[in-house]
């Protein structure tokens, strides 16, 4: 068993055959994640307790001969903003460092009924705001594929575990692009499914018209394998789609034989000429499998980055609002007045990150300036919305890139906002739209770093995207 | 548009954040880029757009209610285990209304 590139696959067999059990896994995985996290920072927390205990259970389930969960025995981290009961969450913010929350997310709580063993909380940009996680409070994470580049964000952790390999799977979020970014900034798989397909009971709100929870794994069919666990109708989120969750695996055939794929013309222009290199090889990689390639054009696509600016943050100002000294843990010792606590609490409590989103969500709500920005962004979402609805008329799929460039230097963008948000201008329309998309590996530049091509599908058609996905991957993808 | 620091502390105080005289003009900063940036939305005709709120997939319409049924809620216990101050079985704040 060799920890670093253990598969679920590898996982199953391994206790079918009884090579090892699942606490011989535990702790060799909880060995390996204290041994070598604190070269990335990528975990916040490994739950030593948590993991051995549900080990333990499967190995109890394996010797009463009891049918085994779908992720029996897999090491998988958790982006810390989704809760963990009596696992401290700190969402990557001072505010939180000591919070130990009184329930488990949905997601959480589904994957452990599959046998999944929780081994630590991931680290992130605060409250899920960045694209580098140089955001979290805790420290920045090193991207294993290059220790002085940024493993990209909010999920950075969640990305680098995987990729270094102290998890063999993992959740994360995305808003903006904060899984398919950092997947593909690390070289592993990440998907943002379909809004509504995963419960976000349980999610620190950030953005909930935007906000998706979603996986990470070293390969395709893992990632498909933790969706298909976690996707489903939940009571406790009314936001939660009833659409049944197909299998997933049997939409991976390798064959993609007339399958029709657009390239949108708007998101190959300005791209870092090795990334466009890498992809064009992956496009390459598609048609000789049988695609049908042709371009398209999503025209909105040039104005999505500042309607999601307007949009997540006045969303995000507004859920952000809870954290006030009152029940989450921190207050501010300079509170002589209700009002005084609200704001030193605050003002206190949250990174520059936030604050900037607080502050520009506000603005656009304030009075007089609601109809030129927030319902404005609405209906520029409305047009990036039919642009894709328009798009999937005629083709089954979109593929794209993931970000204009590789993975960046650690404090390269960090002292320019705006500079950074641009950053996400493939991935921000995919979360506006609300269809599934993904990051797949599509090879490395010359210096070593990882490029992502980006899959995406409509509405509930993850099958449509995990096949394309899969079958680039089993083709042998780019190099 | 030109984002003074004066709208800067308004709005401040809207979103209950304090910021510090360093802080300030940074932000007035930052506001400013961002917003100008935003301003390209103007070049785009949106009079007949209707707004787009939330994400909309078919779905049966009560598809997202649940039966309306008893269920048990997190105790008071449970609730105010992470407050800063709580006494009584319940959170405590500053004084708000005065004797």
């Amino acid at each position: 068993m060799n920890i670093p590139s253990l598969t679920i696959d590898e996982v199953r067999s391994g206790l079918a055959a009884r090579q090892f059990s699942a606490t011989e896994i535990a702790t060799d995985a909880l060995r390996f994640a204290e041994a070598e996290n604190p070269k990335t920072n990528a975990l916040l927390m490994i739950s030593r307790e948590r993991a051995l205990a549900a080990a333990k259970k499967v190995d109890d389930q394996i010797a009463a001969g009891e049918q085994l969960g779908p992720l029996a025995g897999v090491p998988i981290a958790v982006k810390d903003v989704l809760v963990t009961k009596g696992l401290r969450t700190t969402c990557g913010s001072k505010l939180l460092a000591n919070f130990i929350p009184p329930y488990d997310a949905t997601a959480v709580v589904r994957l452990e009924q599959a046998g999944g063993v929780v081994i630590g909380k991931a680290n992130c940009d605060e409250f899920a705001m960045g694209s580098s996680n140089e955001n979290s409070a805790f420290g920045p994470v090193r991207n294993p594929a290059a220790l002085d580049r940024v493993p990209g964000g909010s999920s950075g952790g969640s990305a680098a575990s995987v990729a270094q390999g102290t998890s063999v799977i993992s959740l994360g979020s995305d808003t903006g692009g904060s899984i398919r970014q950092p997947a593909s900034f690390c070289g592993v798989v990440g998907v943002t499914p379909t809004y509504g397909r995963v419960s976000r009971y349980g999610l620190v709100a950030f953005a909930s018209s935007l906000d998706h929870i979603g996986p990470f794994a070293r390969n395709v069919r893992d990632a498909a394998t933790l969706l298909e666990v976690i996707a489903g109708r939940d009571e406790m989120d009314s936001t939660s789609a009833s659409a049944p969750v197909p299998n997933y695996s049997a939409a991976m055939t390798g064959d993609l034989k007339g399958v029709k794929i657009g390239l949108p013309k708007e998101y190959f222009k300005g791209l870092a000429s090795e990334t466009g290199d890498l992809i064009s090889k992956g496009i390459d990689v598609l048609k000789k499998l049988g695609c049908e390639v042709k371009e398209i054009s999503l025209p909105a696509t040039d104005y999505a980055i500042a309607c999601y600016y307007i949009i997540a943050t006045a969303e995000a100002s507004s859920n952000l609002a809870r954290f006030d000294g009152v029940r989450y843990t921190t207050r501010s010792a300079d509170s002589p007045t209700l009002i005084d606590m609200y704001r030193n609490t605050r003002g206190e409590g949250f990174g520059a990150e936030c604050k900037r989103r607080i502050m520009l969500g506000s603005y656009v709500l304030s009075a007089g300036y609601y109809d030129a920005y927030y319902l404005k962004a609405q209906k520029v979402r409305a047009l990036i919305a039919q642009d894709f609805a328009r798009a999937f008329t005629e083709v089954d799929a979109v593929v794209a890139p993931v970000s204009p460039f590789p993975a960046f230097r650690l404090g390269e963008k960090l002292d320019d906002p705006l500079e950074m948000y641009l950053s996400d201008i493939y991935t921000i329309t995919g979360d506006l739209a609300g269809i599934p998309c993904m990051s797949v590996p599509c090879g490395k530049t010359a210096a070593g770093l990882p490029v992502g091509m980006q899959i995406l599908t409509k509405h509930f058609d993850e099958p449509g995207m995990f096949r394309v996905a899969e079958a680039f991957e089993r083709a042998g993808g780019v190099g | 548009m030109k984002i003074t620091e004066k709208e800067v502390r308004y709005v401040a105080n809207l979103g209950n954040v304090r910021l510090t005289d360093e802080e300030i003009p940074r932000m007035a900063r930052d506001l400013q880029e961002i917003l100008t940036y935003i301003d390209k939305l103007n070049e785009l005709d949106t009079s007949n757009v209707e707004p787009m709120a939330q994400v909309l997939f078919e779905a049966d319409e009560t598809a997202t209610l649940r039966e309306d049924v008893e269920r048990p809620t997190l105790g008071s216990e449970a609730a105010l285990a992470n407050a800063p101050l709580s006494g009584g079985g319940y959170y405590k704040v500053p004084l708000v209304i005065e004797r």
